[in-house]
C-alpha cells in the first residue's frame, strides 16, 4: 500500500499506441493520465488533393475501423457536392450494409481478441480432457511451453469456472472465424476488406446482383446465429462472474452519439443526440463542439476552437502536457462516445426497439439502467449495438434491387464545405471538408477515441477515460487489472485519434525536441 | 519435450494503423489460429512473441518480453515491422515504453532489434516504402524500414510485403517459404525486394476487365461495365496478383467491385499513383504489350 504510480505503457489489444499513468494512495487511484503515442498528420497530407482522395486516404487513419472512415469521407463529400439527399436506395441500403458489416467485425474482435483475455484463463486448456480438436489442440500448444502471446499476463483475478473457461476460449478461436467472415461479407459489396473500394460521393461503386445478395444474407444468417447464440450469452456470463464490474468504471456521465445508418426519409437506425447519466435525452448542435489543447503536445493558442475553425501546431515538451490527443468538449462539458452513448441516446429518446433490448438484457441480470455507466456497461452495449445492427441489415439486404443503380453522378465544385456525421464501432465520428478551387483546403477529422482518451481540458477536467480510473480501487497493484478492463472497455484506437488537424493554410510550427 | 522447432517473431507496430494485422486475421487457409497454436508446417511452429493487438501481456512486462526474445534468440527470430518509421524531429512522432525517462521512438526499437535479428519482413506498403503517412509534405518524417536501416548503416536481409493493406497470402507465403527454404535468394525478390510470387505481373494483365480495355470500351461513371482506365485504375502500373488471387477468401477485390485500383503495392503510393481517380496519362502509361 502507501502512494504508487503505475505505468502501463504498452496498453496492449487496443488500436495503436497508448500509455496509461495512474496515481495510486492506498489502494485507490487518485489521478490518472491516458497519453496517445503516435502522431502521422494524414489531415495535412490531404490538402491540396483532388477531393475525391479524402475517402481512400481518411481509411487509412485506421486499419481496424477504415469502414467508418469511408463512411464519413463519403457523406462530408456527399453533402459539399451537393448530392447527400439524391443518393439512390441501393448506394444507401448498401453503405448500411457494408459499414454494419465492419461494426459487426469490429464488436467481436473487441470482446474476444482484444478484452476477453482480461477475464478468462487460457492456461485451463491444461486440464482439458475431452474430444474438442480445437481445443485439444491449444492444450497441445500450451504443453510445448511456448505460450506466447498469452503470456506474460496479469495474474490472479480470473473468476470462471473451468467449464466457463473452456467454453469461452473455445469461443475466442471460433469468434476469429466469425469476424472474418464477417469482413468477407463487407467485402462482397466493399470490394476488399480492411480498406474498404466501394464507398465513393454519389453512392457505392458496386453492382447488386441476386448473387451477391445471397452471398451477403447467408453470410449475416451465420453471423446472427452466432451473436444471439454465441456473443450475447458470453457477455452475460462474464457480467455474472465480474458484476462488480457493473460498478467500476463509470466515467464521465456524459454520453454523445451522432446518430448512424441512414433509413428511408433521412431518419437514422440510432438517434442523434446526447444523455446525462439520468437518460435526459438533449439536442445536439454540432457548433458547441471544441478542441481544448492545454495538456496536449500543441500550441496554447489554438485552443477551444470548432474543428471547422481549428489550426494545429505541433509543439512536444510542451510543459504540462502528456499527449498527442487533444481534449474536444461539447458545450465545454466531457462527453463519452462509443456504442454505450449510441445505444443509450436512442434509449433516452424512448426508441422502442433499442429500449426493449436494453431493459431485457439487464432484467436478466438484475440490474437497472445506473448499470449501463460501466465497463460492464459498455460491453452490454456494444453487443446490444450488434444484434440491433446484424437484424436491420437482414432487413436491408433484402431491400436491395438488382438491375437498379447504386450512383449518381456529380461535379467537384470550385468552392464548397461539408460536413458528414457517423458513428464508428467506438463512437461518434466527424469529418469536414472546405474546397477550394477543386481542391482540398482543409480537412478535419474529429474521432471517438480523441473524445474517450483525450486528456484534461483548458479547465482541467480529465478526459472520459481518465474520469473513469480515478477513485478506482485497486486491488493488487503488481496485477492492476481495473486499470485495464476500464480501459479497454472504451475499444481505444489511438491511430485515430492523433491524426493532426490541418492548420488553415498556416505552416506546421517549428520546435525542438526537449 | 517435444521435436517441434520453434521459430521467434516478433512483430513491432511502429507508424502503422493496424490494418496489416487486420488483414492478416483476415487470413482463410490457413487461419491465425493456425499461425498462433498450430505447427504451420509439420514440425514447425511460430512463435509470436511480442505483438502488441493479439498479446495478453501489457507495459512492462510485454517489453520484457521482446528483450527476453531479442537477447534469447540473437540472430534466430524474425522481425515484422507493420507502419511506417516516423524520422523527424529524432523520432519524437511515435513512441514505445520509455527509455531513460523518455519516450523511447520506434527509431530506436527498430534500429535495436532489426540488428540482432535473422531477416526482417516489412509487412504493407508503410513499412516498405513510407506509405500513406509518407505522402506530401510528409509531416513525421515518415520512410520504409529499408530506407531507415540503410540511413543508420544497418546491414540485415529484408523483404518487402507491401498492400494497403497486403494479402495475407503474400505475408503468410513469404513466411513459410522461409521456413521450408530459408531466407530468399536475390532473384526471388524484385527490385523493390518483393517476392516476385507475389508481385510478379501487373494487375491490368490479368484483369478480367481486360478485354473491355483491348477492345476500346470504358466506363465514365461508377457502376458501368468496362474497363476502368476512364476512372483512374492503375492497374497498367500495379504489380499484384489480386486479380488471380480476390480477397477476402476470394469474396471480392477492388476492381471486382466496380472501383478502381489505386496503386496500393507501389513504392510510390500515394503521391505517384494520386489523384486516385483520374485516368493515368500518356506519359504515366506504360505501353501495354
Amino acid at each position: 500500500m502507501g502512494n504508487t504510480s503505475i505505468i502501463i505503457d504498452p496498453v496492449t489489444r487496443i488500436e495503436g499506441h497508448l500509455k496509461i499513468e495512474a496515481q495510486v494512495e492506498n489502494g485507490e487511484v487518485k489521478d490518472a493520465k491516458s497519453s496517445g503515442m503516435l502522431f502521422r498528420g494524414i489531415e495535412l497530407i490531404l490538402k491540396g488533393r483532388n477531393p475525391l482522395d479524402a475517402q481512400r486516404y481518411t481509411q487509412r487513419i485506421c486499419g481496424v475501423c477504415p469502414t467508418s472512415h469511408s463512411t464519413a469521407a463519403t457523406l462530408n463529400l456527399d453533402s459539399a457536392l451537393g448530392i447527400a439527399d439524391k443518393i439512390p436506395d441501393n448506394g444507401r441500403l448498401m453503405r448500411n450494409l457494408i459499414l454494419g458489416a465492419a461494426h459487426i467485425a469490429d464488436h467481436i474482435l473487441h470482446f474476444y481478441h482484444l478484452c476477453a483475455l482480461d477475464y478468462v484463463d487460457v492456461t485451463k486448456v491444461l486440464s482439458y480432457e475431452g474430444n474438442d480438436s480445437v481445443l485439444n489442440s491449444v492444450k497441445a500448444f500450451a504443453e510445448r511451453g511456448e505460450l506466447g502471446p498469452f503470456v506474460p499476463r496479469y495474474e490472479g483475478d480470473y473468476r470462471l469456472s473451468d467449464e466457463q473457461n473452456l467454453q469461452t476460449l473455445s469461443h475466442y478461436v471460433k469468434a476469429l472465424e466469425m469476424r472474418r467472415k464477417a469482413q468477407e461479407m463487407l467485402s462482397i459489396l466493399g470490394g476488399k476488406m480492411p480498406h474498404d473500394a466501394s464507398i465513393v460521393p454519389g453512392g457505392v461503386t458496386e453492382v447488386i446482383s441476386t448473387d451477391k445478395i445471397s452471398s451477403f444474407l447467408w453470410r449475416l444468417n451465420e453471423l446472427r446465429d452466432f451473436i444471439d447464440n454465441v456473443y450475447l450469452p458470453d457477455v452475460i456470463a462474464i457480467a455474472n462472474a465480474y458484476s462488480d464490474y457493473f460498478g467500476i468504471g463509470a466515467g464521465c456521465g456524459n454520453l454523445l452519439s451522432y446518430g448512424s445508418y441512414e433509413l428511408d426519409g433521412r431518419k437514422r437506425l440510432f438517434k442523434q443526440g446526447t444523455t446525462d447519466a439520468k437518460w435526459k435525452l438533449g439536442e445536439l448542435n454540432i457548433d458547441k463542439i471544441a478542441e481544448q489543447v492545454k495538456y496536449s503536445w500543441y500550441e496554447d493558442s489554438t485552443s477551444g476552437r470548432h474543428p471547422t475553425e481549428g489550426e494545429t501546431i505541433p509543439k512536444p515538451g510542451k510543459e504540462g502536457a502528456y499527449s498527442w490527443v487533444k481534449a474536444p468538449r461539447y458545450d465545454g462539458k466531457v462527453y463519452e462516445v462509443g456504442p454505450l452513448a449510441r445505444v443509450m441516446v436512442s434509449y433516452a429518446s424512448g426508441d422502442a426497439l433499442v429500449s426493449e433490448k436494453v431493459d431485457g438484457a439487464l432484467s436478466s441480470l438484475n440490474a437497472s439502467s445506473d448499470a449501463m455507466l460501466s465497463v460492464l456497461g459498455r460491453h452490454l452495449a456494444r453487443a446490444l449495438d450488434t444484434k440491433i445492427v446484424a437484424d436491420s441489415m437482414a432487413e436491408w439486404v433484402l431491400e436491395l434491387k438488382p438491375s437498379e443503380p447504386a450512383h449518381v453522378s456529380f461535379e467537384i465544385p470550385d468552392e464548397a464545405t461539408g460536413m458528414g456525421l457517423v458513428e464508428a464501432a467506438r463512437g461518434a465520428l466527424g469529418h469536414w471538408i472546405e474546397i477550394k478551387e477543386k481542391k482540398i483546403s482543409n480537412y478535419q477529422c474529429v474521432v471517438p477515441t480523441t473524445w474517450n482518451l483525450s486528456p484534461r481540458d483548458d479547465a482541467g477536467n480529465p478526459g472520459p477515460a481518465e474520469q473513469a480510473l480515478i477513485g478506482t480501487k485497486i486491488k493488487d497493484e503488481n496485477n492492476p487489472f481495473e486499470i485495464v478492463r476500464i480501459v479497454r472497455s472504451f475499444d481505444p484506437c489511438l491511430a485515430c485519434a492523433i491524426h493532426l488537424v490541418t492548420p488553415r493554410g498556416k505552416i506546421i510550427g517549428k520546435y525542438r525536441v526537449s | 519435450m517435444s521435436s517441434i522447432e520453434e521459430y521467434p517473431v516478433i512483430w513491432l507496430q511502429a507508424g502503422s494503423c493496424t490494418g496489416c494485422s487486420v488483414s492478416v486475421l483476415n487470413s482463410a487457409s490457413p487461419t491465425i489460429k493456425n499461425l498462433l497454436i498450430d505447427e504451420i508446417l509439420p514440425g514447425k511452429h511460430v512463435s509470436i512473441r511480442y505483438h502488441a493487438t493479439i498479446m495478453a501481456g501489457q507495459g512492462k512486462e510485454a517489453l520484457d518480453e521482446m528483450e527476453k526474445t531479442r537477447k534469447g534468440a540473437k540472430g534466430k527470430y524474425l522481425l515484422v515491422v507493420e507502419g511506417t518509421i516516423p524520422t523527424a524531429e529524432g523520432g519524437v512522432y511515435g513512441a514505445i515504453g520509455e527509455d531513460g525517462g523518455k519516450p523511447k521512438p520506434f527509431t530506436t526499437h527498430v534500429a535495436n532489434l532489426a540488428a540482432d535479428s535473422l531477416a526482417v519482413i516489412a509487412i504493407g506498403t508503410c513499412a516498405s516504402f513510407g506509405g500513406i503517412a509518407s505522402g506530401s509534405p510528409n509531416p513525421s518524417g515518415s520512410v520504409g524500414v529499408g530506407k531507415f536501416l540503410e540511413d543508420e548503416g544497418i546491414s540485415i536481409p529484408l523483404i518487402n510485403v507491401p498492400g494497403c493493406p497486403p494479402h495475407p497470402d503474400w505475408f503468410f507465403n513469404t513466411v513459410v517459404d522461409i521456413l521450408l527454404r530459408g531466407l530468399p535468394d536475390a532473384q526471388d525478390l524484385d527490385d523493390y525486394k518483393r517476392p516476385k510470387a507475389f508481385y510478379g505481373s501487373l494487375i491490368h494483365e490479368n484483369c478480367p476487365r481486360r478485354p473491355y480495355f483491348d477492345e476500346g470500351k470504358f466506363a465514365r461513371n461508377f457502376g458501368e461495365p468496362g474497363c476502368l482506365n476512364e476512372l483512374g485504375c492503375k492497374g497498367p502500373v500495379t504489380y499484384a496478383d489480386c486479380p488471380l488471387r480476390r480477397w477476402n477468401n476470394g469474396a471480392n477485390w477492388c476492381v471486382g467491385a466496380g472501383s478502381p485500383c489505386i496503386g496500393c503495392v507501389e513504392p510510390g503510393f500515394p503521391d505517384d499513383l494520386s489523384p486516385m481517380y483520374e485516368k493515368l496519362t500518356d506519359e504515366t502509361m506504360p505501353k501495354i504489350g
